[in-house]
Order: structure tokens, then sequence, then C-alpha cells
């Protein structure tokens, strides 16, 4: 029965010789494949017991063509021949139709290291392994007379590219992920974890931590909304800053005017580094962009100074300089992404993060943020699952969730603390951040 | 698809299943964007898969597969039963579906005009115009246009004897400006933001928007927004667009009112509610204007379909009658808890995916006002226009929007536009607060094609009938 669990991805030499075959038959000056196959599967539970559990198998053959000035893109989700043949057609017809436009030039071969990012253990997971992690944090939760929610989810997958211009990359990957939010009759708690080897995942632990937090968040009371310090969780922390890249790190994002980076300006505080690198084993490593590009590491802000933006093969190209291995799938109108996120830890214990905070705020993650000025770095959202007072450098009691309406540019401005150590947060659609928790100045609450 | 759907039903049963359903699924996609006078994009997306659904011992299983082929049928359905043995190790109470859905015939969305037999250069063609409008304007940026059209066939089957087909389509467009200065960035859109209004239909949806007609005035707006008055904050009366009553309505009544978040089944992510169930028909939601409905037969809604993902009909019910809370979206699992039968709104986003509740198309009836005379009828107020962001509580109450546009209401009149306008507040206390909603003439249906729900994640198309309306003593403008 195990076998039948095992991720069924297509072998190595099986692929190249699939996607060779569709470059070769190709009529365009340019042509790009990217296939894309995954395995997953996922295991819902919820008041302490499981109610969805699912699986797919499903892979993406995209293929760009560039002729006579025109781009054309389409994609099917089968890997026969037919399919093949039937996606390169439509790719062709499409660019056939279309006026002259602006070509994102493909990159041609460059080598990319290798990065580990598989583990047999995630690929060949069972609905029984599963099944038996989620049955700890349910028992946990039931004993301590709490209810348990969550999802715990393994998968396996690889990304191919090849381009006619020689170019040729593979990489296979596994994740697993859970998280878990624990409820009394009058509050909740909330973990995560995420790991390319689910080895890694410590059920125990992400009980204990979860049960405990849900514990201490009962009968939270309202506090007046207003400037407090705060400490940020690594779970906000992340949060914050896939939303610093989304709106800031990209080239296009500068180009458009659109960005907060000032370059060489110091934009936080001297202490803050944020790096993207997608070699980096301790996050989620990938080679390669989605354009075949190898990833180099960029540095975002170093000591509080905007020192590099990501960049891809379009706006790499309109400023003459190279990709930096940023770029999404094509056809992509939204620009780059820095979908492997570092910040540079600390020299505080998270437990001393509080110590000298005379009244303050503890979060322990954010929900529902959303842009409100992105020049500004103005974002808004809620706090969830675990809201604490701070008095005297200890927590004192829970208060109910807060919305904020914060630049993170000025929360990042009164950094006083960072933690020594960080986190990996996988993030919910691509990439991960691996974090410290924060201790910041100043931090607006608004209701 | 019909061999597809039988086999799988049958090794369900071979292999134990109580119950068990499949759909197979069929969708091509496309999307064009133009950019700053350029075609930026276009691509043509085909996807083919089936699911299977059992119940073994009470508990759910479902695995999908994209090889339709008959060995893979057997593989995907033993995975799906092995699946639900492993969840009934960690289940509760057995699920019970209630009655039996026996479901069968053929639904075609009504189309005019099949928008993948419109050829690109005239749909780009539609686009260029509607850019070269925006570009008329001096100091745009950045322009850009988009359109999408989706078909999909869909079959469902169960063990159960229901038997349905559904050939679905969609289109959708919109068009933004967007003007900057060295220290703002302000945008404007049409007909809605965050890329398009979509709707179930042909191109004569397109058509209908008249793009070209818009682009030099949300040019021309967006421009001038650099300069405008920052939003003032304080206690208001609040006029809301049609549009942004849209938004409103999803987030503070469509997704508290999913059956599925009361009973915490989404609690570690999407979150739960405030509509507890011994809050219903009693609760007092909104004002006695406020009456919301869940209709999946509004024509061009997003909603709008011939049968859900369980083989319920399409229907219309109440969620909010003059502002008593007295229904929710429902499934057959969540139905039979309230001893109710299920109001047809389970909806996956694929063959990969297993159905959730799903809004279908919930709106707020239309009032006898008009949005003229709220305006005329207020002294102190400001108006808002077209969503700019929007976040909201886990128990959906706590909720603050932004929007792109807004003026100043004095003394009846239309006065300065405001920049940066956002505006808060609690839903009941909200919806209770409602005076006016404007009549017929002014209610729309809108087309929201991004509505998150669900591990893993699932991306519902969803709509929206809403007018333009009024509420008093409102917070607005937090930012100085």
């Amino acid at each position: 029965m195990k076998s039948m669990e095992a991720a069924r991805l297509t072998e190595g030499a099986e692929l190249k010789r699939f996607m060779d075959g569709l470059l070769q038959r190709s009529t365009a000056e340019q042509t790009e494949v990217m296939v894309t196959e995954w395995d997953s599967a996922l295991t819902r539970f919820a008041n302490n017991g499981i109610h969805q559990n699912v699986a797919e198998r499903n892979a993406q053959v995209r293929v760009r063509v560039v002729k006579d000035g025109r781009t054309g893109v389409a994609s099917v989700n089968q890997m026969d021949e037919r399919a093949a043949n039937d996606v390169l057609r439509r790719a062709i017809e499409i660019a056939a139709l279309q006026p002259k436009a602006e070509v994102v030039p493909m990159p041609g071969p460059a080598p990319s290291r290798e990065a580990d990012a598989w583990s047999s253990a995630t690929a060949d997971a069972t609905p029984e392994e599963r099944a038996e992690f989620v049955a700890t944090i349910c028992n946990r939760a039931e004993k301590a007379g709490l209810k348990a929610f969550g999802a715990f989810s393994t998968s396996a997958g690889q990304l191919a590219i090849g381009n006619s211009l020689g170019v040729f990359h593979q990489h296979r990957g596994t994740q697993a992920t859970v998280n878990s939010v624990v409820m009394g009759d009058a509050g909740s708690g909330y973990a995560d974890r995420g790991a390319i080897d689910v080895a890694q995942l410590n059920k125990d632990e992400l009980a204990e931590e979860v049960i405990e937090k849900a514990k201490r968040n009962q009968n939270a009371q309202p506090i007046e909304p207003g400037v407090y310090e705060v400490v940020l969780e690594e779970y906000a922390v992340a949060e914050m800053l896939e939303f610093m890249s989304y709106i800031g790190f990209s080239a296009l994002a500068a180009q458009e005017e659109r960005s907060f980076m000032r370059h060489g300006e110091r934009i936080t505080g001297d202490a803050v580094s944020i790096w993207d690198d997608g070699l980096d084993p301790s996050g989620l490593p990938a080679p390669f962009d989605f354009e075949g590009v190898p990833k180099q590491r960029v540095d975002l802000i170093k000591n509080g100074v905007a020192s590099g933006l990501v960049y891809d093969m379009q706006t790499a190209t309109r400023e003459g300089r190279a990709s930096t291995g940023h770029g999404l799938p094509a056809p992509n109108t939204d620009g780059p992404f820095a979908v492997n996120l570092f910040m540079q830890p600390g020299a505080t214990p998270k437990a001393e993060l509080a110590s000298e905070i005379k009244r303050g705020i503890w979060v322990t993650r954010f929900w529902y943020v959303r842009i409100v000025q992105p020049k500004a770095s103005i974002i808004t959202g809620m706090t969830r699952e675990g809201t604490f007072l701070i008095e005297d450098g200890r927590i004192t009691r829970p208060v109910k969730d807060l919305r904020f309406t914060q630049s993170m540019l000025e929360a990042l401005e009164g950094t006083l603390a960072i933690s020594r150590g960080t986190k990996l947060q996988i993030g919910e659609f691509i990439g991960a951040s691996r974090v410290p928790a924060l201790r910041l100045k100043a931090f607006t609450f608004t209701s | 698809m019909k061999d597809i759907a039988e086999a799988a039903l049958n090794a369900a049963q071979v292999k134990g299943a109580g119950y068990a359903d499949v759909r197979v699924d069929e969708r091509v996609q496309q999307d064009l964007v133009v950019k700053n006078g350029q075609l930026a994009a276009v691509s043509d997306d085909a996807s083919q898969g089936f699911g299977v659904r059992v119940l073994v011992d009470g508990a759910w299983g479902f695995a999908g597969s994209d090889r339709l082929e008959k060995a893979e049928v057997e593989e995907v359905v033993a995975r799906a039963v092995r699946i639900a043995r492993a969840s009934a190790r960690v289940r509760s109470k057995p699920v019970d579906l209630g009655p039996p859905v026996t479901s069968r015939g053929t639904y075609r969305t009504p189309v005019e005009r099949d928008p993948f037999t419109v050829s690109l250069s005239e749909k780009v063609d539609v686009l260029m115009r509607a850019d070269q409008a925006m570009g008329s304007v001096k100091d745009v940026r950045t322009r850009e246009g988009s359109m999408e059209f989706i078909r999909q066939r869909k079959l469902f089957a169960s063990t159960e004897g229901a038997w349905t087909e559904q050939d679905l389509y969609e289109s959708g467009a919109g068009i933004e400006a967007t003007a900057t200065s060295p220290d703002d960035v302000q945008s404007r859109s049409y007909p809605n933001s965050f890329g398009r209004h979509q709707g179930s239909g042909g191109f004569e949806f397109i058509t209908a928007l008249e793009l070209d007609k818009h682009g030099e005035r949300i040019g021309e707006e967006a421009v001038a927004l650099l300069t405008a008055v920052q939003c003032p904050s304080g206690i208001k009366t609040l006029i809301l667009d049609a549009s942004q009553v849209g938004l409103q309505i999803h987030e503070s009544c469509g997704h508290p009112t999913e059956l599925d978040r009361v009973f915490g089944m989404e609690a570690a992510y999407a979150g739960t509610s405030f509509m507890t169930p011994e809050k219903l028909n009693h609760l007092r939601y909104g004002s006695p204007k406020v009456t919301i409905t869940a209709d999946a037969l509004t024509p061009t809604g997003l909603g709008t379909f011939g049968w859900d993902d369980e083989g319920i009909p399409a229907q219309r019910s109440h969620l909010v009658k003059e502002g008593l809370f007295v229904g929710y979206l429902t499934s057959r699992e969540t139905a039979s808890v309230l001893g109710q039968q299920s109001n047809g709104t389970m909806r996956a986003d694929g063959w990969n995916r297993i159905p959730l509740i799903r809004m279908t198309n919930v709106s707020l009836e239309p009032g006898d006002t008009s949005l003229e005379q709220m305006i005329a009828d207020t002294k102190d107020g400001v108006y808002m226009e077209t969503n700019r962001s929007w976040s909201i509580d886990d128990r959906r109450l706590n909720f603050q929007f932004g929007t792109q546009l807004a003026y100043e209401i004095v003394a009846g009149k239309r006065g300065r536009m405001l920049k940066n306008a956002t505006y808060a507040g609690i839903t009941p206390e909200f919806w209770n607060s409602c005076d006016a909603v404007a009549g017929r003439a002014e209610w729309k249906v809108w087309g929201l094609a991004n509505c998150g729900k669900g591990q893993p994640p699932q991306v519902a198309h969803v709509a929206h009938g809403a007018a333009p309306a009024r509420f008093q003593n409102v917070k607005v403008g937090i930012l100085k």
C-alpha cells in the first residue's frame, strides 16, 4: 500500500525528452517550455476530528513562443504528445494573431547550483501518517478541554524549464506544513510549522505551543486603541515581509514609481537587514526562476538602507542589466517577485523581547492584511489568536484582537530588539520567509 | 467524460463507499492584458481532470487526477477510499447528508456571442481603444486593461443517481489608470477594481461595459486625486456606491452566513462567524431597509448555475429579511445538522478540489430612493466609490474598507474630491445604521472573481446585486 501513496512525478530523463521534443517541433523563432507537476495531499481537522481529507495529482505544460516580434502563451495540464502538439499550435496561433509588442527576452544558458529540497519521507507520506499526526493534536486538545482545528499537508513537485536557446533546468522539492488553531470557550491560540522534511515537524512541540497559547488567551478584555510598543512573533513578521516584497521589492514597482524603496537612503532602523536568497538551504531553496534564470542573492535592505531590488528578464532589459532570477511564469504583467526572504536575526532571546517593555502589546499573528497606501508602506489588518498586554516586562493578560493601520517602514524604523532565533514560514502560494521575532517601539492600533 | 464518471462510481461502490460522487471537468480560459498601449499578455489555458469524493465509515475522502484514463480511475478511487478510512480514525460524528439527491438534466449559461468565437483582434481592439482614452490624459503614469473568458464543461454524478451536465461561460473586463507623484500613488478603475468586472455570459457582457467611454474620466480622476484633499476623520453620514456596497455584503454578510464557517470548519484558516445558530431568527442584523438574498438564478451573476456541486438545484433564499437574520448558505452535510435541506451553495473551483459552501449571488434587495436623493438629504457626509482596500476580522465583525475616490457632501451637495478615504465599523451596528437604499434603476450585479477560502486554497467566482446605500454615524477616515 505504501507505494500507492508515493508522489507520482515524471522521471527526469523522460521529462527532458518530452520537453526537447516540443522545442524541436516548434516553428517559432524562440520557444520556451515550462513543466510543473505536483502530487499533494492535505488532511484538515475541526472540532477535534478530521472533516476534509484530499489528494491530487496534476501538471501544467506552459509554452511561450516568440515569432516575428509577437509573443503567444498557452498551457494544458496533459503531458501526452497530442496535448503537447496542441498547446504548441495554440501558442503559435495566438502569437500570429496579435500586433507586434515589446518582447520579453528569453535567457541563454547559465549554470545553476543544485538545491536540495527533497525528502522521500514527505513524498511518501501516507494518509494514515497524517491522521496520526492530527490525532495527537486533537487528543491533547480534548484532554485540555479544548478543540483543535487545522490542516496538515504533504506535497511533492517538480519544475522544469527549457528554451530554444539551450536552457534546461529541473528542480524537485517537497513541503510539509501544518497549522493549528486551538479554541476554548473564550479564546484561541495558533501555531504552525513548515519544513522540507516531514520528519522535522514535531507534533508534540506544536501541540504544546498551540494549546498553551489557547489556555493563556481566554477571556480577553478590550484595551484602548492607540500607539503601543509591541513584540511581533515570527508569524506576524513574516506576513509583514511578504507585503513589503509585494509592494516594494520589485523592480517593476520601482520603475512604475509605486515602490516605497528609495535606493541608497536609510528607510528603516540600522538593525534591519532583509535579503532574498533562493539557494539558502535554511529556507525553501529553488535554484532558478520561472524564466529559467539562476537565482542570485539580493540584499534588499542592508543595515536600514534600501540597497537592491529583484529583477526579471523584462525589468532587467529595460535597465540594461541582468535578471536576478526572480521572474514569474509567462505571461506576467505583475513583475518580478522576491519569494525567498530572510531577515537578519539579533542577539535577544525571544523570551526576553518583552522584558524591558513597560506597557505594550504582544502580537502572535496578523490576519487579513491589506495595503492602504503602497508608497507610504501603510497596511491595515487585525491581530488574531493571541494578543496580550505587556506590563513591566511581563505578559499580564490577553486583550481583544485589535485593528492596526501602520506604515511598515515607520514600524521598522523603531526596531529596538530582534530575536536570536529565526523561524521558517512557508507561504500559502509560493516561497518562504525565515524571520526572527521583533520588538518595535511604536505600532498604531486604530480600533 | 461519461465513461470516467461511470467507472469511478462503480469502483467506489465496489471498494466499499457508502456514498460517492464524481466530477469530470474540462475548462478553458483566455486572458488578455493591454498595458501602456502594448498587448502585454495573451494566454490560453486548458485544464481537465476528475475528482472523486467518497464517504466510508461516515468519513470523507477525496482524490483527483489530471489523467483521464480508466486505469487511473481505479487508482484515484482507491486513494480516495483509503483517505476516507484514515479520516474515520479521527472523526467525531459520522457525516449525515440528509435526503438523497437525484437531480438529472443539462444547463447552459445563456450566451449571445460565444467569447471563444470572437477574434483576438476584436478583443484587443476593445482594450486598445480604452487604453487610448486613458492615455489622452496627461500625467497618467500607467494604464492597464484586461479581459478574461472561461468555459467550463462539468459533469456531476453520484451513487444516489444524480447526473447533471453543465456548460458554464464567464466573460469579464476592466481598465485602470494610475497617476504618481514623488510621494503618492493614486489609481482609478472601471467598472470595478482589482482587475475586472465579470459575469456569466458571452462577449455581449464586454460590449455592454463600453470601456472606451470611461477611459478618459478615470484617467482624469486618477490625476486629480494626487492633489485632492485628504479624507477627514470623524463620525459622518456615509454613502457608498453600488460596487462598494457589493463588497460590504460579501465580507460582512456573505462570509458570516456560510454554515461551514459557523460550525468551525474554516476556523484555522478563513475563520469563524459571529452569526451563530442561536441568533437565527433572533438577531437584528440590519435596519428594516436591509433584505439580503442568496439567488443562484440571477441573470449574469457569477454565482448562477443549474445545480451546485452536490447536485442541488439553483435556488433563491433569504439570509436577512427586513433586517432580521433568517438564513444560512448551506451544504447537505451542514444543513442536516440544523434539520434543514441544502440551499445549493456547494462549489469547487475545479476538478481537483472538494466543493465548499460558497456564496452564489448574495444581494442587497433594492430600496425606494436614489443616489441623487440620498445626497440631497445629507447635511454632513462622505460619498465613497470603488474599493481600494478591504479587511475584516476572522469572525466578520470588525471591518475597515478604503475606496479609490470620495467626495465630501455638504448641505445636500457634492463638494470637494477626497483621497485615501476609509471607513470602519462593526457589522450589525453598521447595517442597522442603513437608512436608505437606492431603487432598482441603480441596482446592478457585481461580479467578484477573487473570493478565497479553504485549504488547499480555492478561489470562487461570486456576485452581489447592490445599489448605492446610505449609513449613519460611521467612523470615516483614520489617516492623517
